[in-house]
């Protein structure tokens, strides 16, 4: 099971993925992909840093797997959080491109 | 309406520059967000699944035109161009950014309003009746007292560290529009046989993972004893209430562990103890507090105005709004418009802020510059002349609010679910748009009649789906959302909590279950004029469970 680390920026409470670098992205895309526990919990630490400087709140593990070649959060309350309201498609992550690929097009159904 | 005085302004003013202190603080990493975090929450600020989230109070429901403006600028100005009203009467915006919530604070002081303890273990906004002061049948104006409740529940010492949140709702007329008996308190207004305002008081109704309908522990409560006596109750709550447990924290808790009759005595003996005097209601007092709330100056017109009556029988769209969003009001010739916010297929609820704009508009010109927002999130026009509904509607219509649906099946109360909500297991707003969608606001709509369907998307039960007639209570169960269906619930005078029909429905099912249950309705009903939950109290609930999953192909069992 792959993981991504997750937060939200202090300062306005944006979602945020850790990226590969250790730094935080906006974008889905740019989230660092785990992919056993050691690897999560590392960067797990990393990001508990940067909540104690005061750059993100809450930092957590997010379960992700590959659904037709791409990366997307197991859990729908976290497909939601990484996408946006799915009743307002002009608001979250998916009105800026920024959302997991598999849900833009078609989007999550009722 | 209530006017700030210059204790008022400054109270409002220095809390603002309190919180401006907070967050400068945070923001420099002097507070911890362990340490910042019920600052935060007391001014009504939540970090929710996307972002923070604003909850501003609007007490007791009432709104001017210029208040409403000044939420339309700040969703224009701080937020993304709308607001979401609540089940309890408040309003949310779910995009601020923290570092502007202390200039959005200012913004709202400036119109005498605030999101003090809309959040955190303290005295809640006290919501009332959202026709108070203007519907036919009201035996006096609640807000005057929620007001009073509302100065003394400020920043109260005692009662800022409650086991847990505390609410409180006052009724005015003999029909319980504010669902009282949900409520830790509740409280009805009645007159006693020598003509004395009072209340009878309701204690420990609720609603959330442990549904209660309250008790009542006095029927004459004098009007003089308002204070006080929530005072005692307020006291053996903080006492004996629970604190080990979260979910076990509620009053609800303590009166069904308790009993009602030894909550009753325990009150009581608080009640004749402690400090009486102290917070007995001088007239005088009330009566300053009730001038603020006197009836605009309507001066009584025809029972019937011709303008309207020839649009009526011209336009059916016209008259099916007049059928069902019109209610009436204490002064011939006028009426009390309900404003849907529940478009066919819209979000509950939900407001531009150019239909803010809208709104106050139609208040400031038509409605004597008075709003309302109802706990069934609806806004609300209390005084409309009959000669004006054509052009009120006009408008209106032109910005997509002229829904005629108020009470029926497609009103439905739905909370913001999984697509905002951090605590949410499943989502709430997408049923209620399919369901919107499917019942419509057409001639079946009007023959379904009278039914209030009402959704949450988790336990807590922000959606009040255990008094809906029909609810509604979203789970998530092996990774799927599942719908749970209650029938037979009651926010009324008559107030019940709803019973399980059986196993949940998926996503998939669940709007189709609803249609078994309607058309069921349908065929059991006596005649039209018996509605859906007359007609569920006379049969129960065999018909429907068994049209539910022994004869429709549709169940998940």
């Amino acid at each position: 099971m792959s993981d991504i680390i997750t937060a939200n920026r202090l300062i306005d409470g944006i979602v945020l993925f850790q990226d590969s670098g250790g730094g935080w992205a906006e974008d889905f895309a740019r989230a660092a992909i785990y992919a056993d526990a050691a690897a999560t919990k590392a960067a797990l630490d990393l990001a508990k840093e940067d909540e104690r400087r005061d750059l993100i709140v809450e930092p957590y593990a997010v379960a992700v797997e590959l659904r037709n070649g791409h990366y997307a959060p197991k859990a729908l309350r976290e497909l939601i959080r990484a996408t946006g309201p799915t009743v307002r498609l002009d608001l979250g992550k998916q009105a800026q491109g920024q959302a997991p690929v598999l849900l833009e097009k078609p989007h999550v159904s009722v | 309406m209530y006017r700030y005085d210059e204790f008022d302004a400054a109270f409002v003013e220095e809390r603002v520059g309190q919180f401006r202190d907070q967050v400068a603080r945070r923001v420099a990493g002097e507070l911890t967000e362990e340490q910042f975090r019920p600052h935060r929450l007391m001014n009504g600020l939540y970090l929710q699944l996307h972002a923070y989230m604003l909850r501003i109070a609007v007490p007791y429901g009432t709104l001017s035109s210029r208040q409403m403006r000044k939420l339309a600028e700040i969703a224009r100005k701080y937020d993304r161009g709308y607001g979401h009203f609540t089940t309890r009467q408040n309003l949310q915006f779910n995009w601020p950014a923290l570092k502007d919530v202390p200039d959005i604070l200012a913004e709202l002081g400036s119109v005498e309003m605030h999101a003090i303890q809309t959040s955190g273990n303290c005295i809640r906004n006290v919501t009332a009746d959202h026709f108070a002061g203007a519907a036919a049948d009201e035996i006096v104006d609640p807000r005057p007292y929620a007001e009073i409740m509302r100065q003394w529940s400020s920043l109260h010492p005692e009662f800022s560290f409650l086991p847990r949140k505390f609410k409180i709702a006052v009724n005015g007329g003999p029909k319980d529009r504010a669902v009282i008996q949900a409520h830790d308190i509740g409280l009805q207004v009645v007159r006693n046989e020598r003509g004395e305002i009072g209340f009878t008081v309701y204690v420990g109704g609720g609603l959330g993972r442990t549904p209660m309908i309250g008790h009542k522990i006095r029927d004459f409560l004098p009007e003089a004893d308002l204070l006080a006596y929530t005072d005692a109750i307020l006291r053996v709550y903080n006492l004996e209430g629970r604190r080990d447990n979260k979910y076990k924290a509620r009053i609800k808790i303590l009166v069904h562990e308790k009993g009602a009759a030894a909550m009753r005595e325990a009150v009581e003996a608080e009640f004749a103890a402690h400090n009486r005097e102290g917070l007995t209601l001088p007239p005088e007092e009330i009566a300053r507090i009730n001038a603020y709330f006197a009836l605009p100056p309507l001066e009584p017109k025809k029972a019937l105005s011709e303008r309207t009556e020839r649009r009526r029988l011209k336009d059916a769209k016209f008259s099916n709004f007049l059928q069902s969003n019109l209610s009436p009001h204490k002064v011939q010739g006028y009426g009390i418009v309900t404003i849907s916010l529940k478009p066919i297929g819209g979000v509950p609820g939900d407001a531009t802020a150019d239909q803010m704009d809208a709104v106050a508009d139609l208040a400031e010109e038509y409605s004597s510059d008075e709003l309302r927002v109802s706990h069934e999130q609806n806004l609300v026009l209390p005084h409309v002349a009959f000669d004006d509904l054509p052009a009120v509607y006009d408008r209106l219509a032109s910005v997509g609010l002229a829904t005629p649906n108020a009470g029926l099946v497609t009103d439905i109360i739905a909370c913001p679910g999984l697509d905002y909500c951090a605590l949410a297991t499943a989502r709430s707003i997408p049923v209620a748009q399919r369901l919107s969608e499917h019942f419509g606001d057409g001639a079946r709509a009007r023959d379904i009649g009278p039914l209030k369907i009402k959704i949450s998307g988790c336990i807590n039960a922000c959606g009040h789906h255990h008094v809906g007639h029909i609810g509604i209570l979203g789970l998530e169960r092996a990774g799927e959302e599942t719908y749970q269906i209650t029938l037979g619930g009651s926010g009324d005078e008559q107030a019940a909590i709803g019973q399980i029909t059986g196993p949940g429905f998926s996503s998939e099912n669940v709007v189709d279950a609803i249609e078994t249950i309607v058309s069921t309705y349908m065929s059991q009903r006596r005649d039209g004029s018996e509605d859906f939950l007359s007609t569920y109290r006379r049969v129960g609930m065999t018909p429907f469970k068994e049209a539910l999953y022994e004869r429709s192909a549709g169940s998940d069992i």
